[in-house]
């Protein structure tokens, strides 16, 4: 019996096929690209650029630490407790704060810029902006990962969630860049923090958007940990295991008729 | 032939291989990667300082500085300006280094050193006073972080360097309190903005010694740490003037 094997990878993989039947129970284990190289680099570039960032930023935030969430005249949250500063020795380093802050930006700015244009470029935009199911996907799986409704998304790269969040954090950065140059040149590009709302706006939402990034980076972090080492080593090696099952119906004619495309067709025989 | 071959998720010998190979080399520039920057930042704080900040973070801030002085600044870029009735009744002070002496404004004179020509220029409250009058209303921002609106008056700098005849082709102008205990440094294009002050009034009242009584630097384009409070000396310079807070690891440049 003589069975046709279309491989995608295009190398000749060898499997044993027999009855119909029997082959309904295979499966076998293909490597699916994931993460091109280009982004793995961008991601991984950005996760230390962006704490470091974010570390310069604190020191600088302290010189005047003025922001809390109150109601009435009761303080909900101070930003930031006395004990904070003290645990990450964030205290009277502004000089400090400013020198980094103002040299990672470059890197945070231009990796950021590159990513971007990597993705409109080679086209992966398309597996990161959200179309119309999204939404209400992204909804369905917060009901799945609060155990509220179970939700199996479709074999897809990005879920409806993710689409959400991994386009929401590339608007994000652009507003960090954005208001950061706002409060950093406010009267060279006056125009810039006039359409931002202002000197001070600008820096309230710098901060707002900072606080984005550190509530992006818990869920994300949680996530990446449930989803398993398979996730996690695409944005690593690039690639995934998939199992797929081996056995479309009536395989034999389908792969007959498809001898004569393009696609690399390796026989094998038992 | 007939026999069964169970439910089969085991990877080809081949995908095995692809597998560990490139895991291996992924991972290992992950953690090679990571060990580069973990080495690089070490090295880059073990670097040695250059007026209180280690020297490539340094060589960081004169090259934003010197990209800011040539690609965004202008004269043309002003301050946005704000009604009187917006300024602080109380503007902010914050720091009071070189304000340790009695002052009589009677005793106090301005000296404006050129540096090619050796010979000062002294004046005195009366001469200044007696330019045209300038008046801004404007956001007055510190380093640390805050900012005010606050109103103040005096001439323009750039009218006293009209008025006398001063040479504006030096690179900076330095300026510092009497005792010399407060100097700041300022590029000449950012002296010679038409909102830069030499201020004596604040809300239309002679300014308080804790504001730099009786005559103080107000330069919209720079942070408050280089609006110099008592002026006792201009000097014009090709040399880089030394800045007070830019020996203590702040950016010499400081622009807004």
């Amino acid at each position: 019996m003589t069975v046709w094997s279309a491989n995608e990878s295009s190398q000749a993989s060898i499997h044993f096929t027999l009855s119909p039947t029997q082959m309904k129970q295979q499966t076998k284990i293909n490597i699916v690209e994931k993460h091109p190289l280009a982004v793995r680099w961008f991601h991984w570039i950005n996760f230390p650029v962006l704490l470091v960032m974010i570390w310069s930023g604190l020191l600088i935030y302290w010189a005047n630490d003025i922001y809390e969430i109150k109601i009435g005249s009761t303080t909900l949250i101070k930003f930031f407790p006395k004990q904070f500063y003290d645990a990450l020795n964030l205290r009277a380093r502004l000089a400090d704060g400013m020198a980094y802050h103002f040299t990672f930006a470059w890197f945070f700015a231009i990796n950021g810029l590159l990513y971007v244009l990597y993705l409109v470029v080679s086209g992966e935009w398309c597996f990161i902006a959200p179309d119309k199911s999204s939404l209400g996907e992204a909804w369905k799986v917060l009901l799945n990962d609060l155990f509220i409704k179970k939700y199996t998304h479709e074999k897809v790269k990005f879920n409806g969630a993710q689409r959400i969040a991994y386009t929401s954090v590339i608007i994000m950065g652009f507003g960090s860049l954005l208001t950061g140059l706002a409060i950093y040149k406010p009267i060279q590009l006056s125009w810039l923090a006039y359409a931002l709302g202002g000197y001070e706006i600008a820096r309230i939402e710098h901060f707002c958007l900072t606080l984005g990034f550190c509530v992006f980076f818990l869920v994300h972090l949680l996530q990446v940990i449930r989803a398993g080492w398979n996730n996690f080593r695409a944005m690593v090696s690039g690639f995934e295991l998939e199992e797929v099952a081996d056995n479309p119906p009536d395989a034999s004619e389908d792969l007959t008729s498809t001898v004569n495309d393009t696609t690399p067709i390796h026989p094998t025989t038992l | 032939m007939s026999t069964p071959i169970k439910p089969s998720s085991t990877l080809t010998l081949e995908q095995k291989k692809n597998i560990t190979r490139r895991n291996f080399l992924s991972f290992a520039t992950l953690g090679f990667g990571a060990l580069s920057g973990i080495l690089g930042w070490n090295w880059v704080r073990k670097q040695p300082e250059v007026d209180g900040t280690v020297a490539p973070l340094r060589s960081m801030l004169e090259t934003n500085g010197f990209l800011n002085e040539t690609v965004l600044y202008s004269n043309a870029h002003l301050a946005p300006e704000y009604p009187r009735s917006a300024a602080a009744v109380e503007p902010r002070t914050n720091g009071d280094v070189g304000l340790d002496e009695d002052i009589d404004a009677r005793d106090w004179k301005l000296t404006i050193v050129d540096t090619k020509i050796g010979k000062p220029l002294e004046l005195v409250l009366a001469d200044i006073m007696a330019l045209p009058k300038t008046e801004i209303v404007f956001d007055f921002k510190c380093v640390e972080g805050w900012n005010e609106i606050q109103h103040w008056g005096g001439v323009r700098l750039s009218d006293v360097f009209r008025n006398y005849a001063l040479p504006t082709d030096f690179r900076y102008v330095g300026m510092s309190t009497p005792d010399k205990a407060y100097y700041v440094g300022l590029d000449m294009a950012s002296a010679l903005h038409p909102q830069t002050l030499l201020a004596f009034e604040s809300n239309g009242q002679d300014i308080s010694f804790e504001q730099g009584y009786p005559l103080r630097l107000i330069i919209p384009v720079k942070y408050g740490i280089k609006n110099i409070k008592r002026i006792g000396t201009i000097i014009l310079t090709n040399e880089r003037p030394p800045d007070y807070w830019a020996e203590q690891g702040y950016d010499y440049h400081a622009g807004l």
